[in-house]
């Protein structure tokens, strides 16, 4: 089983519609749709739910009013200023802010009154879907979760069971952007590392900061440069920091109008039945074969 | 003081170009890159670096000649970035959130807090603004939300600020929007655009954040955003058409408003956002 992930560092180079494309290529792929905090694969896929569930990896500390004698010692002791005093004077309450609380416990264990649990909270929920390309695995985190690492690896982890129960020879994964926790829990154990990028001076500075991630993860990386004609000038230049990393390039794919058609309508540009970027793709996808 | 916070959901709706243009055209603003995973606002000033800081995280070291191998820290770690062995105490640093726990609960005192850098926070002065901050997160590190909440720190409270916010609706985007007068989200008629627009939604409804929606791209074929908004009572404060040559401009990263027509257009959104941050 080999496992493909896409990521970008910069968020909308078309990641998603090129996954969606080696999906409807691939024989017998499991996909896995790790932007959990904004997932867009469902769009282009139209999973049918088989399986949810909620996923509550987040605790935050509740304070049981009755036992709390506002003494603040957790106000005081908590870094991440999730405690403040709310009230006025004589009537004074200790308040936490779950939203600020990362879960670490120290109030909890200071507490001289016992007034203060950790409790899990939902982050999110996940799915186990049948789409026309095969099975698919996505979440969505609650918005403004936390922990989306945990629930990335909580979705890869749902693919590759599956892969192995059904004898899939390949997961594909939707990465989400930026280089952060998500980021790198979706490229770890990757096989193939595919980076996703726009020919922008944007598009390039934050190329080479994915490409300092997935070389520092000692993944194996190449690059697809999308929508090359916007800047021929750009689109080399990335191509030529990708051979100096010794990335390979797999291809660029040019701007196609049908490509925004085609999504408009949940399909991705490969089931057209012609257009430049479809060809462009397929090309990309038996180079990315042969390597492997 | 007025804090104009730009977001989007989806990344690549035109977050950057919007921040950039808006701030070119606004009267002594101060602009802060807050994505500090992939920070480009930068790249459309010439700006000379007034600054340069560089922020750490607390991680625990563990003084073996101190340490009797207890497992007090391992335990009382919510992150298990602490594992006891038999011999021996390991510490994951990627996984610590530098709560201080283990610190605080070693009974032999045998832990010290080290400084590990996770990244900077760079000052610019730039043609035409108050000045540029941004935060750039070190490769490798996996928590953002600390480094956005020293950048935010650091801001003055005067005069107008521009914050350009990291795409997704996760604890960086919060952290980021978090105590804005007013949320511009900038959207695409795609339906990409269009699903993460009503997740960035959830978001400002869930910090009651007041917020106005800006639609970039328009002639794309796809969702009716401009109806979805009408019917939701969603203010469009402007719109940014897809047109080559912007596409084109943006790609080098030349600022759209050097043209005069692009830079009417954002001095009307400009002000139009200010109205709207004002009655927020």
């Amino acid at each position: 089983m080999k496992e493909i992930v896409v990521l970008s560092g910069k968020g909308g180079t078309g990641k998603t519609v090129v996954l969606a494309s080696f999906a409807s290529l691939a024989r017998n792929p499991v996909i896995a749709d790790c932007d959990v905090d904004a997932p867009n694969m469902h769009l282009l896929l139209n999973p049918t739910v088989k399986e949810r569930g909620k996923f509550s990896s987040q605790k935050a500390a509740v304070i049981d009013g009755r036992l709390c004698n506002s003494c603040k010692e957790c106000v005081s002791a908590c870094r991440f200023d999730a405690f403040s005093i709310v009230g006025n004077h004589g009537l004074q309450k200790v308040a936490v802010d779950a939203d600020a609380c990362e879960g670490c416990g120290v109030c909890m264990r200071i507490c001289p009154s016992g007034a203060i649990k950790l409790q899990e909270r939902d982050s999110g929920e996940w799915f186990v879907s049948e789409t026309r390309f095969g099975p698919m695995v996505h979440a969505l985190l609650a918005p403004g979760g936390e922990n989306s690492g945990k629930l990335v690896a909580f979705v890869k982890q749902k693919a590759k069971v599956i892969a192995n129960q059904t004898g899939a020879n390949t997961v594909l994964v939707d990465g989400p952007p930026g280089l952060s926790c998500p980021a790198i829990s979706a490229a770890g154990g990757a096989d193939m590392i595919v980076l996703v990028a726009e020919p922008t001076v944007s598009g390039f500075s934050d190329f080479s900061r994915i490409a300092d991630l997935c070389s520092q993860m000692k993944a194996k990386t190449a690059l697809v440069v999308n929508r090359w004609d916007v800047n021929s000038r750009l689109a080399e230049s990335l191509e030529r920091e990708a051979d100096l990393r010794g990335i390979q390039t797999l291809g660029r794919i040019p701007y196609d109008e049908m490509v925004p058609s085609l999504s408009a309508t949940g399909k991705t540009p490969v089931e057209s039945k012609d257009g430049e970027a479809r060809s462009a793709i397929i090309d990309i996808w038996n180079k990315l074969r042969d390597i492997e | 003081m007025v804090r104009i916070s730009i977001a989007s959901g989806k990344g690549g709706t035109g977050k950057t170009m919007v921040a950039t243009n808006l701030a070119a055209v606004a009267a002594d603003a101060l602009l802060v890159d807050l994505d500090v995973e992939e920070p480009d606002c930068y790249l459309f000033f010439d700006g000379k670096e007034l600054s340069r800081e560089v922020v750490s995280r607390k991680v625990p070291f563990v003084h073996k000649g101190k340490c009797t191998v207890c497992g007090n820290c391992a335990k009382v770690c919510e992150f298990h970035a602490i594992v006891s062995l038999p011999r021996d105490i390991l510490v994951f640093d990627e996984l610590c959130h530098g709560c201080g726990a283990c610190s605080r609960f070693c009974p032999e005192g045998a832990i010290e807090e080290r400084d590990h850098p996770m990244g900077e926070i760079i000052s610019l002065g730039a043609n035409g603004l108050r000045g540029l901050t941004y935060g750039r997160l070190r490769v490798g590190e996996a928590s953002v939300a600390t480094l956005i909440k020293r950048v935010k720190r650091q801001l003055p409270k005067d005069g107008l600020t521009i914050i350009d916010c990291p795409p997704g609706t996760a604890c960086p985007a919060v952290e980021s929007m978090r105590d804005s007068d007013l949320c511009v989200l900038v959207t695409e008629p795609t339906p990409f655009g269009f699903h993460d627009l009503k997740l960035a939604l959830a978001v400002t409804k869930k910090l009651r954040l007041p917020h106005v929606v800006l639609l970039n791209k328009t002639g794309l074929p796809g969702p009716d955003v401009r109806r979805f908004c009408e019917e939701n009572r969603l203010q469009i404060v402007g719109e940014i058409p897809l047109q080559r040559e912007i596409a084109g401009a943006h790609s080098e990263g030349r600022l759209l408003v050097r043209a005069p027509d692009m830079k009417r257009r954002f001095e009307s959104m400009l002000e139009r956002i200010l109205e709207e941050a004002e009655k927020a």
